[in-house]
C-alpha cells in the first residue's frame, strides 16, 4: 500500500476529463463562434480557462498555489465587445469553479459613488455584496477619479473596492472597463490599483471585413437578410464611416442596421396596396443603406 | 436558561458554515436577508434593532455574511439573528429566522404573579437580564 500520497489522492489527474467535467469548452467555443476577431482576447480568455484547470487540477493532487487573482481591466474603444466578454468571462469562471454563483452586477460611478459625505460607503459595500460570488463590470471607470476636485467622493469608492479585491479575492472578480488612453491615465494616478489587476486586456478595433461580419450576423439574429445590392452598399458604408468622427465599431455598425430597418419598413409601406412575400419583409436592399448621410 | 426562539433554538448553535449554508437556501428562494441585535430577550418583543438595511439582490451569501460577522464583533455579548424576507405576493412577511449569536450567560425569567379583582391571579414574566438598564444587560 502507498502511504506517500494523502488518502484519496491518486497519482495522476486526467485534464481531458477534467475540462469535459467543467463544460468550459462549451463556453469558449460559443465565443469563437458568436464572437469576430479580438484575437488577443480570446487567446487571454483561453490563457485563463488552461490557468483555472491546472490549478484544479492541481488541488486534486493536494498541492496549494492559492486562488491566482483574476481581477481584470478591458480597455478598447468604444463598441469593441468589452460588455459582451465580461458577461462570458462571467459563465466561464463559473464553470471552472472559481466564482460560486457566476452572474454579472454591471455598475458605473453612479452606482458606486454617493452624492454627499458618508453616502459612498455604504452604497459601495451594498453593490459589493450584490456583485459577490459572482463578477463586477465597473464601466468607463475612470470616472471613478477625478483628479480635479480633490474633494471628489470617487476616491472613497476606490480605497473600499481595493479593499476588497485584496481581501475577498474569491468572492468576487472585478473587471474595470473604459477607453484606452483613459484608463492608462486613471492607473497612473491609481497605481495601487493596477498593480492589484493582474490581466490587463486590450481590445483590438475591427477591421473592415470583421465589421462586415458582425453585420451579418447581427441581421441573421434580427432575421433579415442582405440583397447582392444592399451587400455592396454595406461594403462600400463601412470604410466610409470608419472614416468618419465618432466611429463606435459594432455599435456604429447596429445603428446603422437599426436606420436601414427603419427605411426599409418605411419603402415597404410606401407601396401598401401591393401584398408583401415574406423575402421582401426579410430583404434590405441596396437603397436602404444608401440613403444614410455617410453617402451624402 | 436557553432562549429558543426561531428555527433551530432546540439545536446546538449553528457553526459559520451552517449559517451559510441557511443563508444560501433563503438566497435561492428569492428571499431578502436581514440582520438583527436585541438585548432584551422577552419572546414577545418581536421588533429588534436592525443591523443596517435589509439586503436585496444579494446571489450569494459571503455579501451577507460580512455583515453577520460584523454585527456579532459589535454585539459579540447579546442576541443577534438573522431574518429572511420573502416578498412575493401573499406571503410578504419573514420566513425564515434564526438566532446566530448569544450571550455567554442567560439568566432567565422570573414569573410575575399578580393578585388581581377577587382572588385572581395575572401571570407574566419579566426577564432577569432586562432588570439593567438598556445597553448594560449582559456586561
Amino acid at each position: 500500500m502507498n502511504t506517500a500520497a494523502p488518502e484519496g489522492i491518486g497519482e495522476s489527474v486526467d485534464l481531458r476529463s477534467l475540462l469535459a467535467d467543467s463544460h468550459v469548452n462549451e463556453v469558449l467555443d460559443e465565443l469563437d463562434a458568436e464572437l469576430v476577431g479580438l484575437k488577443p482576447v480570446k487567446a487571454r480568455v483561453r490563457e485563463i480557462a488552461a490557468l483555472l484547470l491546472v490549478e484544479r487540477a492541481r488541488k486534486q493532487m493536494g498541492l496549494a498555489g492559492g486562488q491566482p487573482a483574476l481581477h481584470m481591466s478591458f480597455t478598447g474603444n468604444p463598441g469593441t465587445g468589452k460588455t459582451t466578454v465580461a458577461m462570458r468571462m462571467a459563465q466561464i469562471l463559473h464553470r471552472l469553479g472559481y466564482v460560486r454563483k457566476g452572474h454579472l452586477v454591471a455598475v458605473t460611478r453612479d452606482d458606486l459613488v454617493g452624492q454627499y459625505i458618508g453616502h459612498t460607503a455604504p452604497k459601495t459595500k451594498e453593490v459589493l455584496k450584490k456583485a459577490m460570488g459572482g463578477v463586477l463590470f465597473i464601466d468607463e471607470a475612470y470616472y471613478l477619479y477625478r483628479p480635479e476636485n480633490e474633494r471628489d467622493y470617487g476616491q472613497e469608492a476606490i480605497e473600499i473596492l481595493l479593499q476588497v479585491m485584496e481581501n475577498q479575492r474569491d468572492d468576487l472578480v472585478v473587471i474595470l472597463a473604459g477607453y484606452a488612453d483613459r484608463m492608462q491615465t486613471f492607473f497612473r494616478s491609481n497605481p495601487g490599483l493596477s498593480s492589484r489587476i493582474a490581466h490587463h486586456i486590450e481590445f483590438p478595433d475591427y477591421a473592415a471585413d470583421e465589421l462586415e461580419e458582425i453585420a451579418q450576423k447581427m441581421l441573421g439574429q434580427m432575421q433579415y437578410r442582405l440583397s447582392p445590392s444592399g451587400l455592396a452598399a454595406l461594403r462600400e458604408y463601412i470604410p466610409r464611416r470608419m472614416a468618419q468622427p465618432h466611429f463606435a465599431n459594432a455599435r456604429s455598425i447596429r445603428n446603422a442596421l437599426d436606420r436601414a430597418r427603419l427605411r426599409q419598413a418605411n419603402r415597404l409601406f410606401a407601396r401598401k396596396d401591393q401584398a408583401l412575400t415574406r423575402e421582401e419583409l426579410m430583404t434590405i436592399e441596396g437603397e436602404d443603406l444608401r440613403a444614410s448621410r455617410v453617402f451624402a | 436558561m436557553r432562549i429558543t426562539q426561531g428555527t433551530f433554538s432546540f439545536l446546538p448553535d449553528l457553526t459559520d458554515a451552517e449559517i451559510r449554508a441557511q443563508i444560501d437556501y433563503a438566497l435561492a428562494q428569492g428571499w431578502a436577508i436581514s440582520v438583527e441585535f436585541t438585548d432584551d430577550p422577552h419572546p414577545r418583543n418581536a421588533y429588534w434593532e436592525m443591523w443596517g438595511n435589509p439586503m436585496f439582490d444579494l446571489k450569494d451569501a459571503a455579501g451577507a455574511m460580512q455583515e453577520v460577522a460584523a454585527c456579532r464583533k459589535a454585539h459579540a455579548g447579546i442576541y443577534v439573528r438573522v431574518n429572511a424576507f420573502d416578498a412575493t405576493r401573499g406571503f410578504e412577511t419573514t420566513r425564515l429566522s434564526f438566532i446566530v449569536n448569544r450571550p455567554k450567560s442567560e439568566p432567565g425569567f422570573r414569573l410575575a404573579r399578580q393578585e388581581a379583582d377577587g382572588r385572581n391571579i395575572r401571570y407574566t414574566i419579566e426577564s432577569y437580564a432586562a432588570q439593567a438598564p438598556e445597553g448594560r444587560r449582559y456586561e
